[in-house]
Formats: structure tokens, C-alpha cells, sequence
């Protein structure tokens, strides 16, 4: 296949096939013991109602012009757009224009007649904010879709994190560039008209606005803008014809047509590229959490239009192949509508989770035989009977487990082998209750019986207290605790039925309907 | 065994005074050293990075030095091979891609690069976060257990467990205080866990005392606490020692990751069952229980005549 392929067979099943054929999935293993990476992404909601307030500002201005309602000003102030217009007259038809284009701005009016103040209004607001985070992950899932890993997951945490889980990812600075840059493209024709100069020293011309090449020169760009990245319906890293990286890019219908109508009519004239990432960074400054946005704008190319063209063509001018493969898949994920900010990361390499399922397991097995051990030498046959008990009872909960498809993690595992020691707890309550009772006199087979009656109650009260905790870590627990509690609480519960319910029925197999002299406890 | 006539009742100014202490060097230490919190609370970033030998640390602090990462710790962990790299949340660094600077710094020059074990990084509001949940989920399972345990049983035996109870985490973090060990999220989980085990424990003893309060009737208080605690005695050992056998196995063999954790219950566990045996009861007994707190409320007034 060449060397450009690599091939990952590290996350095949491994389940036997006559397992597969009547359907048995594999364990869940949580990315401590599978390896790969969990990110917390935060997104800056915030940001996404201030980007709307951008938007409703720019439509504000556009839809008056269209209704002809002459104003002063639309400016932004402090959470409020506000509108001065230049008659008072005018204010009702503002108002109708706004009760019937603008229905997520509430509107407060000053004292000052000729003004009209808006604000997002608190239900736009959160409906922004919800939106935004949805996009978002519609848009992450796309990224890493594109990076192909299996098996990914990507959910809401709360009401502005998203978790993201790449199980056998380990080039985490890749990942982290693909989940949190948002990158894209502008076309914009060059003014060749005015003089960059000008501009450089304070003073650029209505109309246009001063950029800089890659190489530090100023170039002046038109404001108007051809088409942005949101037009940009696929994208593919490729290199030109001198083997320049470059993005081949196909677009929508309208991008397609202005496109077209655009190189009509100007053959010959320069067009520009701009390619804009925003970064974000969180710094922490004096103890508070500084949120440091970063927008690069930068152009890439200026080429001579040459003909006609709409709906494909090639952006070249990037730095690597590797800047070009990365811009190609954001562009072809799709913008992230708000920008997010890794919070938390976590990333477990391949050789630690193989470790952590070695360790795990020989804890297990230890642990296991050596409570069977003492089980056997201390109560004898019923202690026999108890170990069976406890084998049936770690069968119950793995299977359980893999039923739920709940996710196994090094906590889960000690969870597992915490588990086998407080099982046989219901085992020795009863098995001293019953020593208890031929003490006192009682015939073997009446001791069985009330051994098992008077010690119910008391393991049903001792139970509950672990089964609260294990409850309430399971509310408030993140990750691999959660792997805990669920393993502690499906222990818990199946441990009350092998104890009780699975040495009972042993028991008198063995014993029952017998006369007994002696029990081997 | 035979069962003991051990008197832990009439003994118990011994194991009170005991108590007290610990629990005082717990809290001072607590409240002069605090818990050396890990960066799940704390926010900061955590590599671990594996060799093929024994790795030289000294070097790998220099380099780390002389990149910038002054407050870098280097330390061994669990073996000679692997080594465990954490760095505070810094003044005015992005602290997104620290992890891959620091990657990038170690395997600098080197003929065997580290291969990374596990990063961990936790933002501040992350940290933060995870502590409320922390703190939020001590209380609120704290308040369910008081709950379930004062609608089963009377209220004085409900606070005394919870006495008890607290005497066993106020302990254990204690000794985690003085050992300057890591408090991480799975030890908090543990120590959850820890509150569930030591009720378990002592609601056993607690239910024996329930139950001998209404079959002696000639006994004193203190009289039916001491065959109760004694009675059950045996169970109670023998519960602690199977699940002190699974966490002595879990710990030496667990590996590096799971040792906190599995030292808090092993901590847990033995204090456990100390204060059930000889806490819990003391604390009830203390809170005024008698026989007449868990009888059946019967009609006749002159049940409780005789009443204090």
C-alpha cells in the first residue's frame, strides 16, 4: 500500500467468534486500560452570544436601509445595540421593523426620544448558547470522524463542556490541533486602486482594509467578501502542479455562482486568499483565569484571476502538507460556532492500560485466592460453599457488566476485587450466626434456619449503607470512579443473592432433609 | 473462636482517650500541613513517562530547567524506569499544549526517547469543580446514611455511627495529612467508600445491641453493649481480614496508579473496625441510649415510668 498508509489493528476484537455468533460483545474498557485520550472541551458560550450581537448589529443596520428608516447610529454598547435614529418620527415603524424581523431583541427605550435601546433577550440568549454547544459537538464529531478513530466519544458534560474520548490515540498535540483550532478561508479581491502606503500609516480607504502577506508586505483588500469558509462544502489536501501544498476546494451552490459571477467580470484583476485561525489560549494571570483570544489573519496567496471559474478550484500558498491536510479537514468539518478551550485532558499511552489490565488481573486473582484460602481453612465445608458462592458472584458482576456494556476501568477493577472481599461478609454473618446458635443448644438443622433468618435483616442494613455511597459516587463521580461505582454497585447487589440466596440452596443439598449430627463449619 | 467476655464498654474511657488524640494530631495536621491535593483538585499537569533503563533524573531536570520549566517536580514512580513529571498551572502560559512542550523538551537529543505513560492535565475550573463534586458528594452521602440509619434504628444510634464514622475519615486523612500523600479523585472515592465499610461494620454491632436491648431485659445498658460488641466480635475481625486481604493484594500488587487508593481503605478498614468495636457503642451509650429508646411504643404509660 506504500508508505502512506498505516495500518491500526490495535482496537480489533479479540472475542472468540463462537462468542461473536450469539452475540457477546466485548468488555467496555475505559481508556485507562484500552489507552487513547479524553479531552474536556469548554465552550465559550459567551463568546456565541457576543458573535449574535455582532450578527443582529450588522442585520440592524442592512434592514433599516432596506426599510428606508434613516438613522444616526448603530453601535454596541455594553451588552446593548443601540439605535439613534435621526427623526423620532420614525421610531414606531423601528419598532414594527423590530417586532417583526428582530423577535430575540427585547427593547427598552431612554428618555432621550430619537433612541432605542436592544438586548439580546434571556430566552434568545440561551437558545444561542444551547445551539451553539449542539453545533459544536456536530462539528467536533465531523473533526473526528475525519480522524478516524474508533469508536470515539462525544458527549455534553453540563451545560457548556463537551467530553471527547479517542480510545487508541497517542499523538495528542494532532488531536488537540484538530479538536480546538478553527481555521478558515476568505477570498477577497485586491484593491489595486489606493495606495498601501497610506493605509500603513493610519489611514486606509472606505471600503477596504489593510492586510499582511506572509512575507510582512501590506496589502490592501476589499471589504466586501467573495465567499468564506461556510460555502465550503469539501475540501482536500493536494499538492499543485510545481508540488506546492495546496487545498483543493469544491462549494456550495451560492458560493459556486458568486464565485462565477465574480471571475466574470474580473479577469485579470488579483485575488487574495486570507486564511484566518483563532486561537485561544487560557492563561492564568494574578490567580484569575484569562481567556486569550487570538485571531491570525494572514494572506496566503494573491493570484491573478485567469478565467472563469465557480464551483472547484486550488488554493495554494500553505506551508507544509501537513498545514494543508489540517486546514482541508477543518474546512470540510465545518467552523465550530463558538470557540472551546481544552479544560482537561487525560491521555493514557497503550503500554500503561496493558499494565494497569496485568496488575489489575494479578490483584484480582491474589486477592481471590486468598480469601478463598481463608474462607476454606476457616469455616470448612460452609466456607467451601461460601467460595462458590463468591466465584458465582464475580461471574454475575462481570457478566452484568458486559451486559450494560458499562465501561471497565483500573478503579472498576478494584472495585471488582473490593468486592470479593465484603461478598463473603453475608457469608460470615450468617456462618458465626449459625455457630452461635449450636452454641446455645440448638439442633444443627434449626441452627441453619434461624442462622439465615436472624442474619438477614442485619446484612440487608449493612448492605444499604455501601449501596448509599456507592449510589452517590456514581451521581457525582467523574471517569474511572464512575467505573467504580458501578462496579461496587452491581457487586454489592449480586453479592446479597449469591450470599444468601446461592449458600442457602447448597446447603441443603447438602444438608437437608437429613439428620445431622455435625456441621462442618 | 470462642466468644470473648472482653470488657470494651466499661473500658472505653481508654479507647475514648485514644480516640481523642488521634483525632486531635489528625485535625491539627489537617489544619497546619492540609492534604498534599493532586492536580484533579489543584489544576496543573501530571506526565508520566516511561524508560527502557532506569532513568537519570537529574538530567531530565536540567533539561526541563533550562527550557523554562522551572517548578517542574521530577520523581520516580513505582519503578527505577518510570518517572512522574508535574507542573503547576503557570502564570501567563497557555497551559494546553505544556503537555507536548514538555514531551518535546525530555526527548530532546536523546537516543531512546520516553515513551509517554499518561498527561493528565487539569484546568483551574476543572479543579475546582471536581472539589465541589467532591465535597458535595461527602455530604450528601453523609446525610443519606444519616438518614437510612435514624429511620431504621433511633436517632442517637444514628449519630453515633456517623461519630464513628467520622472518627475513621478524620483518621485516615489524618495519616494521608502526615504522610504527605497525594490526594487524588480515586482517593476520594475511596474514602467514600470507606464511610460506606465503616457503617457497614458498625450498624452489625448496632443491630446486635437493637436486638439484645429486646431479648435481655434484665440487663443494664452497658452489660448487653459488651455481649453485643463481644458476640459479634468475631464476625467482625473476620470481615476486616478478607477485605484487608484483597487491598493488601491490591496494594503490593496494583500497581503504582492504584496505591493511594488502595492505602486509604487499608487505613480505612483497620480504623473501621477499631471504632466499631470500641467507638461506636462508647457513642451511643454516651448519647444516653437505653432499651427503652427501641422499644415498641406500647399503649401502657407505665413502659416508660420508669424513664429518667
Amino acid at each position: 500500500m506504500g508508505n502512506n498508509y498505516t495500518v491500526a489493528l490495535n482496537l480489533a476484537p479479540t472475542t472468540p467468534s463462537w462468542l461473536q455468533a450469539i452475540g457477546a460483545q466485548a468488555m467496555y474498557l475505559g481508556l485507562d486500560l484500552r489507552g487513547g485520550v479524553h479531552f474536556l472541551l469548554e465552550v465559550d458560550i459567551d463568546a456565541a452570544v457576543k458573535q449574535a450581537e455582532e450578527r443582529y448589529n450588522d442585520d440592524l443596520r442592512l434592514a433599516l436601509r432596506e426599510a428606508k428608516i434613516h438613522y444616526q447610529n448603530v453601535s454596541k454598547d455594553n451588552g446593548f445595540i443601540k439605535v439613534t435614529l435621526k427623526e423620532a418620527n420614525d421610531k414606531s415603524e423601528l419598532l414594527a421593523l423590530l417586532s417583526k424581523e428582530f423577535r430575540g431583541l427585547s427593547v427598552t427605550e431612554p428618555e432621550a426620544a430619537e433612541q432605542v435601546w436592544l438586548k439580546i433577550s434571556e430566552s434568545d440568549a440561551r437558545e444561542i448558547k444551547k445551539s451553539a454547544v449542539a453545533q459544536n459537538m456536530t462539528t467536533l464529531r465531523n473533526r473526528v470522524n475525519e480522524l478516524g478513530v474508533a469508536e470515539p466519544v462525544i458527549q455534553q458534560q453540563g451545560e457548556n463542556r463537551i467530553v471527547v474520548q479517542l480510545p487508541g490515540v497517542q499523538d495528542t498535540s494532532r488531536a488537540k490541533e484538530i479538536l480546538g483550532t478553527t481555521a478558515t478561508l476568505e477570498y477577497r479581491l485586491v484593491d489595486t486602486e489606493h495606495d498601501v502606503q497610506q493605509a500603513v500609516a493610519g489611514h486606509p480607504p472606505i471600503g477596504s482594509r489593510l492586510y499582511y502577506e506572509k512575507n510582512g508586505n501590506p496589502i490592501l483588500l476589499d471589504k466586501r467578501i467573495i465567499i468564506t469558509g461556510d460555502q465550503i462544502v469539501d475540501s482536500a489536501s493536494s499538492s499543485d502542479d510545481d508540488g506546492r501544498p495546496s487545498v483543493s476546494i469544491s462549494l456550495n451552490g451560492i458560493g459556486a455562482s458568486k464565485m462565477g459571477k465574480l471571475t466574470q467580470v474580473s479577469i485579470g484583476k488579483p485575488m487574495a486568499v486570507v486564511f484566518i485561525e483563532y486561537k485561544n489560549e487560557t492563561r492564568v494571570v494574578n490567580g484569575e483565569k484569562v481567556r486569550h483570544k487570538e485571531k491570525v489573519e494572514k494572506v496566503i496567496s494573491v493570484a491573478t484571476i485567469q478565467g472563469v471559474f465557480s464551483k472547484r478550484f486550488q488554493t495554494t500558498g500553505l506551508d507544509s502538507p501537513q498545514e494543508a491536510r489540517n486546514l482541508a479537514l477543518l474546512l470540510r468539518a465545518g467552523a465550530l460556532a463558538a470557540p472551546v478551550d481544552i479544560v482537561e485532558e487525560r491521555t493514557v499511552g497503550p503500554s500503561l492500560g496493558q499494565d494497569n489490565i496485568d496488575t489489575g488481573m494479578m490483584s484480582f486473582f491474589v486477592g481471590f485466592a486468598l480469601v478463598v484460602f481463608f474462607m476454606a481453612v476457616y469455616y470448612k465445608l460452609f466456607g467451601m460453599i461460601a467460595n462458590v458462592a463468591l466465584a458465582f458472584n464475580v461471574v454475575i458482576v462481570v457478566a452484568i457488566l458486559s451486559m450494560l456494556q458499562a465501561t471497565l476501568t483500573l478503579p472498576g477493577i478494584a472495585g471488582i476485587i473490593l468486592t470479593v472481599g465484603m461478598s463473603v461478609d453475608a457469608n460470615v454473618l450468617i456462618f458465626e450466626r449459625i455457630k452461635e446458635e449450636i452454641n446455645n443448644g440448638n439442633t444443627p438443622q434449626s441452627s441453619i434456619f434461624s442462622g439465615y433468618d436472624k442474619a438477614f435483616a442485619t446484612i440487608l442494613d449493612s448492605h444499604f449503607t455501601n449501596l448509599v455511597v456507592a449510589v452517590v459516587l456514581f451521581a457525582f463521580g467523574t471517569g474511572s470512579v464512575k467505573g467504580f461505582a458501578v462496579t461496587l454497585i452491581i457487586g454489592i447487589l449480586s453479592s446479597m443473592f449469591t450470599a444468601i440466596t446461592g449458600t442457602r440452596m447448597i446447603i441443603n443439598w447438602i444438608y437437608g432433609d437429613k439428620r445431622v449430627e455435625k456441621l462442618s463449619i | 473462636m470462642k466468644t470473648t467476655t472482653i470488657n470494651f464498654i466499661g473500658n472505653r474511657h481508654i479507647a475514648l482517650i485514644f480516640s481523642g488524640l488521634l483525632s486531635l494530631a489528625s485535625i491539627i495536621s489537617l489544619a497546619t500541613q492540609g492534604l498534599h491535593m493532586g492536580i484533579d483538585f489543584t489544576g496543573g499537569t501530571l506526565i508520566e513517562v516511561g524508560y527502557a533503563q532506569a532513568a537519570d533524573l537529574n538530567v531530565l531536570r536540567q533539561k526541563l530547567n533550562a527550557e523554562g520549566f522551572e517548578d517542574a517536580t521530577v520523581q520516580n514512580f513505582g519503578t527505577a524506569k518510570d518517572v512522574l513529571i508535574r507542573l503547576k498551572l503557570q502564570e501567563g502560559v497557555s497551559s494546553a499544549d505544556l503537555s507536548t512542550r514538555v514531551l518535546d523538551t525530555i526527548n530532546k537529543d536523546v537516543a531512546q526517547p520516553a515513551s509517554l505513560r499518561r498527561v493528565e492535565f487539569v484546568g483551574p475550573q476543572v479543579g475546582d469543580d471536581l472539589a465541589e463534586d467532591g465535597f458535595l458528594a461527602l455530604i450528601y452521602s453523609s446525610l443519606a446514611i444519616l438518614a437510612y440509619i435514624a429511620w431504621r434504628f433511633e436517632w442517637k444510634f444514628s449519630l453515633g455511627a456517623i461519630i464513628a464514622t467520622f472518627h475513621d475519615v478524620i483518621v485516615t486523612l489524618g495519616l494521608f495529612s502526615i504522610l504527605g500523600l497525594e490526594f487524588d479523585l480515586t482517593v476520594l472515592a475511596a474514602v467514600l467508600a470507606l464511610i460506606g465499610y465503616s457503617l457497614n461494620d458498625t450498624i452489625v454491632v448496632y443491630d446486635r445491641i437493637r436486638e439484645n436491648f429486646r431479648a435481655l431485659r434484665d440487663k443494664s445498658t452497658e452489660e448487653i453493649m459488651n455481649i453485643s460488641v463481644n458476640v459479634t466480635l468475631s464476625r467482625t475481625i473476620m470481615t476486616s481480614l478478607t477485605v484487608l486481604l484483597v487491598l493488601v493484594s491490591l496494594f503490593f500488587l496494583g500497581g503504582a496508579t492504584i496505591h493511594n487508593f488502595s492505602l486509604v481503605l487499608l487505613f480505612g478498614v483497620f480504623f473501621g473496625t477499631y471504632s466499631s468495636i470500641f467507638i461506636a457503642s462508647p457513642a451511643a451509650l454516651m448519647l444516653g441510649i437505653s432499651p427503652a429508646d427501641l422499644m415498641i411504643p406500647v399503649k401502657d404509660n407505665s413502659d416508660i415510668a420508669h424513664l429518667p
